[in-house]
């Protein structure tokens, strides 16, 4: 190995370390005694407790955020990609009028600031009786996860080549046929990217969840997290324990389809 | 094969309304109607203590109040500057660490991994971590959140740790388009790296710069989740950005009024933006979708 090769490998490795820091830091601080978290830091902790766990599960009740957030992301995603997928099909394979305006449409609302339209939506969910409900999450969750949804299958529909549909066609099979039994079937990874993708925003989602929920029993995640009290100060073993637990779904997800979310991504940004 | 089938045979147009009418529909009711709302909400006075006054039409006053309200002022500056100072550092960071990877021969699946972390989690979580940290463990006795600009660092350094590895996926897939061969024949005619680097990779590379520095861009502009978290907008409102004082004009002052003017602004600022950046660089965001 050449010294400019060994360097770029030690740069980096280091560099990559240095991502990892804070979430190493977090999951050990997790597991340390409250008394000494704020002690210098070791690398391998002393003294490994799992208190702050038990806590979380125990007073603060942490598994009712957990269901919150997992019911949500998971209704968004039944309810968004779906949508998406269809009309991204539309997009893909039709010439219609408007179609540019359509794309158009969808790339500026996937680009709206959040706090833009929560005014109008507390106030009708409000109307509605919704807020603190999960139907009140999905609502909003959905119209903002759908754009980018499109947006990403869009670009994964005209990826796939429209050879075979084109030979179900000629062999005399309807559209939507052709659409579920050969499109549908080469569709499936880009499908589920935008479906990893649809759960992983509205697990981390926070500025809606803090807006529409008003108590316990519906905040998500984050809101919970984020809320967390202790009688004089911010209890932060119980704190760490909750984010290295709101880790843990993403970590998986991550590890698991790292290579379609990189596809996912970046189909939206560089051509193809 | 008919290119007619392609895009779609005449007797089939009944199936575009099918298709893309649930996901307008999506669109319209939660997205542009509600953007409308706010807008027509901000012509209003409307607090909801204050019911008894209702909600009458007061035209562009929540603006003008707006305009001579020194908060407000503070907040779309500190959000503007927030996104000077952060996005050229992660677009530098994420282009470095996009180098970085690009060389990585073994371990590519560890090196995404790695990288992906970090953007997939909550904002929430990552500022929550990196608050713990600036607490205790970086300088125990200096207190970063009471001081007015030194609160704007760990406010930063999350935003920062969280997205550079995002800039650089985006950059390294920028990257990848570029054809070897290039730099093959320039290193031939005795081109070195740093050479290669300003006349091949650079100028190759710009269109992806352009959509990632875009992207940072607009969600530097709608800050909000790593300020709550980590500052709260103090001391006092040193730290507060727009989407913020938007947020507690609407759900701790209650003046829907007033805070959907501010949110308005917040909508016209990143709306305004993407303007000028699609219509001055081109039309490399929509790429070959249309």
């Amino acid at each position: 190995m050449s010294a400019a090769r060994g360097l770029r490998v030690a740069a980096a490795i280091g560099l990559l370390g240095l991502l990892l820091v804070p979430i190493y830091w977090m999951v050990v601080s997790s597991l340390t005694p409250e008394a000494r978290l704020f002690e210098a830091p070791h690398l391998v902790p002393r003294t490994v407790t799992f208190e702050h766990y038990r806590a979380l599960f125990g007073e603060r009740q942490f598994l009712v955020p957990i269901r919150n957030s997992f019911v949500v992301a998971a209704l968004t995603t039944l309810l968004a990609v779906p949508v998406a997928a269809s009309c991204a099909y539309a997009i893909a394979r039709f010439r219609f009028r408007g179609r540019g305006l359509l794309l158009a449409l969808i790339l500026s609302v996937s680009m709206f600031p959040q706090i833009s339209i929560v005014p109008p939506l507390f106030l009708v969910l409000r109307a509605l009786g919704l807020l603190d409900t999960y139907p009140g999450l999905v609502l909003p969750y959905v119209t903002f996860s759908t754009p980018l949804a499109v947006w990403l299958l869009t670009g994964f529909f005209r990826q796939l080549p429209p050879d075979l549909e084109e030979a179900a066609l000629l062999d005399g099979a309807s559209r939507l046929r052709a659409l579920v039994d050969v499109v549908l079937p080469l569709a499936a990874p880009g499908v589920a990217t935008a479906a990893i993708l649809t759960f992983l925003y509205c697990w981390n989602e926070f500025l809606f969840a803090l807006s529409f929920t008003l108590g316990p029993e519906r905040q998500t995640v984050p809101v919970a997290v984020t809320l967390f009290r202790g009688r004089y100060q911010v209890p932060w073993g119980q704190v760490l324990a909750a984010t290295a637990v709101a880790t843990i779904p993403v970590a998986l997800l991550v590890a698991g389809f790292q290579r379609r979310i990189v596809a996912g991504l970046t189909s939206g940004a560089s051509k193809g | 094969m008919s290119p007619r089938l392609r895009s779609g045979q005449e007797h089939e147009r009944w199936l575009v309304p099918l298709l893309v009418g649930p996901a307008l529909a999506f669109i319209l009711i939660g997205s542009l109607v509600p953007i409308a709302a706010t807008v027509w909400e901000a012509l209003h006075g409307h607090d909801l203590r204050l019911p008894w006054l209702g909600r009458p039409f007061i035209g562009l006053d929540n603006f003008i109040e707006a305009a001579g309200d020194p908060r407000f002022r503070a907040a779309l500056v500190h959000t503007v500057v927030f996104a000077t100072v952060t996005v050229p550092l992660e677009i530098g960071l994420g282009l470095a660490l996009a180098l970085v990877m690009q060389t990585a021969t073994h371990g590519r699946s560890a090196v995404r991994v790695v990288a992906l972390l970090p953007w997939a989690i909550p904002t929430v979580v990552a500022a929550l971590v990196v608050r713990f940290m600036f607490e205790g463990l970086i300088s125990p006795s200096f207190d970063w959140l009471v001081r007015p600009l030194a609160a704007w660092v760990p406010i930063g350094v999350a935003d920062v740790w969280k997205t550079t590895p995002f800039v650089a996926i985006l950059l390294l897939a920028g990257l990848q388009t570029i054809d070897p061969a290039l730099h093959e024949a320039a290193s031939i005619d005795g081109a070195g790296p740093g050479r290669r680097f300003l006349t091949i990779t650079m100028p190759l590379l710009i269109p992806t710069l352009v959509v990632a520095a875009a992207f940072r861009i607009l969600d530097a502009l709608r800050l909000f989740d790593t300020v709550y978290v980590i500052t709260a907008g103090g001391p006092g409102t040193a730290t507060e950005p727009l989407s913020m004082y938007a947020f507690i004009a609407l759900m701790q002052r209650l003046r829907f009024g007033y805070g959907s003017a501010l949110s308005v602004t917040v909508f016209l600022l990143t709306f305004g933006f993407a303007l000028v950046w699609v219509r001055t660089l081109g039309r490399s965001l929509v790429g070959d979708r249309v």
